[in-house]
């Protein structure tokens, strides 16, 4: 039987991952959304799986509005990255330098 | 072992694998295709969880909308691949020292008694629906009583999303000719017509007239210019 606790470690696996994800792809802003979303996935089947075992719906309801934010999120930083390329013709890390940081 | 432990394993295993390829995968495109198979796999597990709203939706806005956009946005742009992987290694050693610890400690606690099945015993699928119908039924029934202020509030951010997102990416282009229609409404009679007195034309004045229309027809097109 599978337990609360099989979830929780699936969860915990799976945002180590998109962290270690997040470490290699520095140079490669696409990865790195893509290891923000799987960080939120991660977080949702966390919520999914207290809300089944807790017998209550409110775990459900957040994840639909992380959802939400989760799309908004996503679609910003993809006109960000469309803009950028526009006017540097690169997305490399290393050329985003306007700000002399 | 039972079917949905196996199926657990199933998902667990496939999504695990597709979320390392996400992030070492050397074409972009290919990372959007297994995070698309990482998305449907955890879709699967939401589902053994009895949660199948939840589930049918991160199939329709992640894998229909939000993975579309990225592979849309992947394929739009140029990416340089080989200058982009230069150094891909280096933080291997620290990125998985952190996330190992991480991994190791949360096991350490997640694994215990405290989550078991003694405290947090499993919900029967036939008892969960006799008590609430259908998922998406006590869903709506919730979202609609007590959560519909934060409903209106994530319609709001939707919103303000896609205002950000069209205002970012517009453009306007200056190498078209184009009709505008505001300033063709917008013309008045005297920008277009323009009324010029003339004396009556008899023979006496007929030489004077010629001067006249000269004068007029230089005056007009000055003025459409």
């Amino acid at each position: 039987m599978i337990s609360l606790s099989h979830y929780l470690t699936l969860a915990a696996i799976l945002f180590a991952i998109s962290i270690v994800g997040i470490f290699l792809n520095r140079k490669n802003l696409i990865v790195l959304l893509m290891a923000i979303e799987l960080m939120l996935l991660a977080v949702n089947l966390n919520f999914v799986a207290f809300s089944h075992y807790l017998h209550n719906l409110s775990g459900q309801l957040f994840v639909f509005f992380i959802l939400v934010v989760a799309a908004a999120e996503a679609g910003i930083g993809l006109a960000i990255l469309v803009v950028l390329f526009r006017n540097l013709s690169s997305i490399h890390v290393d050329d985003l330098d306007q700000l002399k940081g | 072992m039972e079917f949905t432990s196996f199926l657990f394993y199933l998902f667990a295993a496939v999504m695990l694998f597709s979320a390392l390829r996400v992030i070492t995968a050397r074409n972009p495109v290919h990372a959007v295709l297994f995070l698309v198979l990482a998305f449907f796999n955890a879709a699967g597990l939401w589902l053994l969880l009895q949660a199948e709203f939840l589930a049918i939706a991160l199939i329709m806005v992640y894998v229909g909308a939000v993975m579309v956009l990225f592979l849309f946005v992947v394929m739009m742009l140029d990416i340089n691949i080989e200058r982009i992987r230069l150094g891909f290694w280096r933080h291997l050693p620290l990125g998985a020292a952190v996330g190992g610890i991480m991994v190791i400690e949360m096991a350490a606690v997640l694994t215990g008694p405290y989550f078991g099945l003694d405290n947090f015993p499993a919900q029967l699928a036939d008892a969960a629906a006799t008590a609430e119908g259908s998922n998406t039924k006590a869903l709506a029934r919730s979202l609609f009583t007590g959560y519909v202020y934060p409903f209106e509030l994530a319609s709001v951010i939707l919103l303000v999303a896609i205002i950000a997102a069209v205002m970012l990416t517009l453009r306007e282009r200056k190498d078209t000719k184009g009709m505008r229609p505001a300033d063709q409404i917008a013309i008045k009679r005297s920008d277009r017509v323009r009324l010029v007195k003339m004396a009556s034309v008899t023979d006496s004045n007929a030489s004077n007239l010629a001067a006249t229309l000269d004068t007029a027809t230089d005056a007009k097109g000055g003025a459409s210019q």
